[in-house]
């Protein structure tokens, strides 16, 4: 189908996009990539009057490192950031996701910012997000916040941002040390969204001791999911006590909104979701006590 | 409504028109340029029919409005062959690994495969696959295709 009739704005700045975001309403939605937004036009899933392009603005795009994160622009897409050598050697897990997102032909268009906008419960950039503690910038002509991951997604397709608010940013913080980390997903072909998934980030202390660990769960519930109580139970304990499949069945313990459809139903999908953070954890620890990597 | 002046440059020509803000980058080439050879499957971004190249990458025209591609250089199917008609080598090596039928999907596998060997010259047979997977096949299979890369990549 084709989307319905809109106006089309493309905004000379950022300020410029939330001034214009501030008199349109709701009746205006940002466009950035449109890989996600376009499908819902043309399914008529969404009606805008208008669209305010920023997938164009210079100030949204790029990868800096900034003390301890790095930042990346709201309007870099998904192909940038899987090929860029800064962020494959200081946050890893965000190379190795992306080409879990969807196929290439969408990779060059979408984006960093619109994935963790659109919060799809089954986004992996949002569950990578989840996992490091990244931190998500926003601007509205009120000033500018940061907002947590953990406290960004709040529903299907909701998240903490207020109406004419842009995400401008997302800053992942850089591990250091002995790091591994891993990500699993099952789809029933490579590229569809997962039935689940999950992403997995490990830290040992010099004496094989959990020091961090960030479990992100996609596909898993109505939001991208956190699996703090599996990550709290392995924190300070030696690796050499834990057990993948014990890990893997905590972290389904704690959902309780896991999605039924004709790609799988709740017990399915948790029973695959358990086994998928076993083989994610014993992926990450390998990587954590067999490989000398540092940011 | 709205319409506006999109200006563009498509297989290398200047071209021009008046459209709607919702005309997809696709509906302006098969409409308004007359470039019928990208082909519209699902119009939602699934089946990779409507995959063109946007400055040099491998997009979805249909996932994007033609006003975001003003100023752009898009290349379609029809500017894959030689001025002289000579098929490029990935439409020769398609046509030799039978990697097609009936055609619709061709023009998509055409440009994502033209894509795909232009970062990647030499892939895997699992990087074959992986790029391929954006792209639908109903009727031909897909063995042709895969085998039809690989020759591609050996007579580039």
């Amino acid at each position: 189908m084709k989307a319905a009739s809109f106006d089309y704005h493309r905004p000379e700045s950022v300020d410029g996009a939330t001034r214009m975001l501030a008199e349109l309403g709701e009746d205006a939605k940002i466009l950035a990539g449109g890989q996600s937004l376009v499908p819902m036009l043309a399914l008529r899933l969404a009606f805008f009057d208008h669209l305010v392009d920023i997938s164009q603005l210079d100030e949204l795009k790029g990868i800096e490192r900034r003390g301890d994160d790095v930042w990346i622009g709201a309007a870099t897409t998904d192909a940038v950031i899987g090929d860029d050598e800064q962020i494959s050697s200081a946050v890893p897990l965000l190379t190795r996701a992306t080409p879990f997102v969807g196929h290439f032909q969408i990779r060059s268009r979408g984006t960093l910012g619109g994935s963790i906008a659109h919060a799809d419960p089954a986004g992996e950039y949002p569950a990578v997000a989840l996992a490091l503690g990244a931190s998500v910038e926003a601007v509205s002509p009120g000033g500018r916040r940061t907002i947590p991951a953990t406290e960004f997604f709040t529903g299907v397709w909701e998240t903490a941002l207020e109406p004419g608010e842009v995400l401008t940013g997302v800053r992942f913080p850089v591990w250091t040390g002995r790091r591994g980390f891993a990500v699993q997903e099952f789809a029933r072909r490579h590229g569809d969204f997962a039935i689940a998934g999950t992403v997995v980030a490990v830290a040992l202390d010099s004496h094989d001791r959990v020091s961090r660990c960030g479990i992100g769960l996609l596909g898993l519930g109505s939001t991208p999911r956190r699996a703090s109580k599996a990550e709290a139970a392995v924190v300070g304990r030696s690796v050499a006590d834990l057990t993948g499949d014990d890990i893997g069945e905590l972290a389904m313990s704690d959902l309780d909104d896991i999605p039924s459809d004709l790609q799988g139903s709740a017990s399915y999908r948790s029973r695959v979701g358990a086994v998928l953070v076993a083989r994610a954890w014993a992926e990450a620890i390998e990587e954590a006590t067999t490989e000398a990597t540092n940011a | 409504m709205h319409e506006r002046t999109v200006r563009m440059k498509v297989n290398g020509q200047d071209t021009a028109a008046d459209v709607e803000p919702r005309t997809t980058l696709a509906d302006f080439l098969r409409e308004r340029c007359g470039l019928t050879g990208t082909h519209l499957g699902c119009e939602h971004g699934a089946c990779g029919a409507c995959t063109v190249l946007l400055d040099g990458a491998a997009i979805r025209s249909c996932l994007l409005f033609a006003v975001q591609a003003a100023g752009a250089e898009v290349t379609t199917v029809e500017g894959i062959a030689a001025a002289s008609g000579e098929l490029s080598p990935v439409q020769a090596a398609l046509r030799d690994c039978h990697g097609l039928q009936c055609g619709f999907c061709t023009p998509g596998f055409v440009m994502s495969i033209t894509a795909l060997l232009k970062a990647n010259p030499n892939p895997s047979d699992e990087e074959i696959r992986q790029g391929l997977s954006g792209n639908f096949c109903r009727c031909t299979g897909y063995q042709g295709i895969v085998n039809a890369v690989r020759v591609a990549a050996d007579t580039t």
